[in-house]
């Protein structure tokens, strides 16, 4: 576990928003190298891994996949004053945007999200979210010559958080950082790649998913597997409710990976799901189900490639998600390796059709 | 006719859980198809080998129907749900449901919402009559959906399904109708799933199949409503709808004119449709793989995603009538 810390520490700490996933590939492709038995970068800047499996032909043929792409922000302009306007990258709520500090373009060139101080807003400007159209990022410039030798139109930014361990007990082990969203399923992927299974493994690092799940599409197109399976980081709002609400959080932190069985880009394949169960309960790992109708992930660009793929999505539940900080729970990684790990074990034909056996 | 449509109207399947429609629509086609298989979605796929020297025709009609999903189920046992597919709020209130075992419930409306305005799924559960959460058979992730007893009243079908269970009894009733008969074409005859949730299942049959020809079988709103907007030529009762364009896709000319044609040298009744919100199964046909000549066949169909859509029988008979017509003679396309 403690080299899962470290691979999402280097993990979430790289710059990549989508379609700049080029450093975080470049750090997985380290990691993985001698791993595997081959590794391409298909046109799209997908990286697909090859492990062959050690049973008998024909082996079944997995693609287990996980975005490198973050949330982040394009420069639409350069301003008069050096300040740079931008748009955002995938879904970023502009609430999270105030006074971060973030990073632009090649040259990683730091700036903050700026906003007048408390001295000069009227009260009625303070009780409201500003327009992204009303922010711009200073990166200290003097001027639009200045920001111009630094950044230009159309690079990109994320924010510039920076990993932390918050928890070193082994029993509730807590981290902080950005892009967990999919660095945390980029390490669990890196992490089954440790052992050689039954299957044809295809680990692939997916890119432009916060965008539109395209890298999956394309990443599925090619390799044709027999199944799926996505690895990535969710949704978890298991913090304080109102005393009489009686709800469901969306996960729950520490409570083991998250199952999807249905979200608004997927109805999950049932004998993938029941696969991940039967693995779970040989295993003793405690899963949980991810709260039903919510988000979409690579898993539905990938279950409608070609003819159809059984597919399903695990996840590691992360609090404050999209967030310039989010939180996770090292246990719930470690667990969502071993619980794929334990599927890559078990799967048999048998659980890829659909009639009920 | 009737048996079936009662049949296929009664039988449980929301976009994913399509098991029980299904093993019905199998029941029912057996015998009449060369081969029957079962894809990776959950597609029926039933293929009806031709004489030679036809086309390869795709015909599909979704099996799912809209449908709710358990969330969160409370401590006194209420079930919160979301939407599977497009549910109108307005028609959920006080409205029995049955999952996929059997159990009913009714929608309930909870203390936060308004009985004078259009409520909110959020406001909403499902009440199957128990007093905790303990008694609650259902898992999150169980689905739901209003199934009624299908009713024939003179020629108007009420049933709570006929989009697209209309379609499905079309394609069902063809199959039977066309054992024996002889026919050039070999036909892929498709029975979808999750139409409903985004037309999943004909992307991936029509990649299997490869048609050189794609029609979809689905239901088409009306304009025959009071105070219809938009304008809407497509009435019930006047003939099965040759779809011309809606919001995603626009039929092939040149097969909606052989079928133009062959409607008109039959003498069944057809009407032009032209819909400006929402879109079948033929469209995800027409643009897989390298593109596929596509249309849709619509039955007209008022108060469609309600839990009381109502059809005509004549139009389902016209369907059916043209379908005939059409693959009796060549396609050839211009």
């Amino acid at each position: 576990m403690a080299d899962l810390r470290a691979v999402l520490e280097k993990l979430s700490n790289e710059f990549g928003p989508s379609s700049h996933e080029k450093a975080v590939r470049g750090l997985i492709r380290a990691e993985i190298e001698g791993l595997v038995d081959r590794l391409e970068v298909d046109a799209l800047g997908n990286l697909i891994a090859f492990k062959a499996g050690f049973g008998p032909e024909p082996r079944l043929k997995l693609m287990v996949s996980a975005h490198m792409d973050e949330v982040g922000f394009m420069v639409l302009h350069i301003e008069k004053n050096g300040m740079l306007l931008f748009s955002r990258v995938g879904g970023v709520d502009s609430r999270m945007l105030l006074a971060k500090r973030v990073v632009v373009g090649d040259g990683r060139i730091p700036g903050v999200i700026g906003l007048k101080p408390p001295h000069l807003t009227s009260d009625n400007e303070a009780d409201r979210v500003p327009d992204i159209e009303d922010l711009a990022i200073d990166i200290g410039a003097e001027d639009d010559k200045a920001a111009g030798a630094k950044v230009k139109v159309g690079d990109y930014g994320t924010f510039a958080t920076r990993f932390t361990v918050l928890s070193e007990d082994p029993a509730w082990p807590i981290v902080r950082g950005k892009a967990f969203d999919d660095r945390a399923g980029c390490t669990a992927l890196i992490g089954l790649l440790a052992e050689r299974y039954p299957v044809d493994l295809y680990a692939v690092f997916t890119v432009q998913e916060e965008v539109g799940l395209r890298g999956a599409r394309v990443a599925a197109y090619r390799v044709a597997p027999d199944a799926a399976i996505a690895l990535e980081g969710t949704v978890c709002d298991d913090t304080p409710k109102a005393p009489d609400e009686d709800v469901s959080p969306v996960t729950r932190l520490g409570a083991g990976p998250a199952i999807t069985l249905m979200d608004r880009s997927l109805v999950s394949h049932p004998g993938m799901v029941r696969l991940l169960q039967e693995a779970a309960a040989a295993e003793g790992i405690a899963i949980q189900y991810k709260q039903p109708a919510l988000g979409g992930t690579d898993s539905g660009a990938i279950h409608l490639t070609r003819g159809g793929v059984p597919a399903v999505t695990v996840a590691v539940p992360c609090r404050y998600i999209h967030s310039p900080a989010s939180i996770l729970n090292l246990n719930d990684l470690s667990n969502t390796v071993r619980l794929v790990a334990a599927a890559l074990r078990r799967v048999e034909s048998k659980d890829l059709g659909r009639e009920t056996p | 006719m009737l048996e079936l449509a009662k049949r296929l109207t009664e039988a449980f399947g929301v976009s994913g859980f399509e098991e029980e429609i299904r093993a019905a629509i199998r029941e029912e086609i057996a015998g009449t198809v060369d081969e029957i298989r079962v894809d990776v979605l959950g597609n029926l796929v039933a293929f009806r080998r031709g004489t030679g020297g036809g086309r390869r025709v795709m015909l599909a009609a979704h099996m799912d129907q809209i449908g709710l999903m358990v969330t969160h189920i409370e401590e006194k046992g209420y079930m919160r749900f979301a939407p599977v597919g497009g549910i109108y709020p307005l028609t959920c209130w006080g409205k029995q449901v049955r999952f996929t075992d059997g159990t009913v419930g009714t929608v309930g409306l909870d203390g936060r919402a308004r009985r004078d305005e259009a409520p909110a799924l959020k406001d909403m559960f499902i009440d199957v009559g128990a007093t905790s959460r303990a008694e609650v058979k259902q898992k999150v992730g169980d689905v739901a959906t209003f199934i009624y007893p299908f009713v024939a009243q003179g020629n108007a079908w009420f049933a709570s399904n006929h989009d697209d269970r209309a379609g499905c009894i079309v394609l069902a009733q063809l199959l039977r109708d066309l054992k024996g008969v002889a026919i050039a074409h070999d036909l892929y005859v498709v029975f979808t799933t999750q139409e409903e949730v985004g037309l999943r299942g004909a992307t991936t049959s029509a990649y299997a199949i490869e048609p050189e020809i794609g029609i979809a079988l689905d239901v088409t709103l009306t304009g025959d409503l009071p105070y219809a907007t938009p304008a809407m030529e497509v009435a019930l009762g006047k003939g099965v709808a040759i779809k011309v364009q809606d919001s995603g896709m626009i039929s092939h000319t040149g097969l909606n004119r052989l079928l133009i044609a062959a409607a008109q040298a039959a003498g069944i009744p057809y009407q032009l449709e032209v819909l400006h919100a929402g879109t079948t199964d033929a469209r995800n046909i027409q643009i897989a793989r390298a593109g596929v000549p596509a249309t849709c066949l619509s039955i007209p169909c008022r108060h469609v995603h309600t839990p009381s859509q109502l059809v005509d029988r004549r139009d389902v008979e016209a369907a059916i009538a043209l379908l005939k017509a059409f693959l009796a003679g060549p396609i050839a396309l211009a």
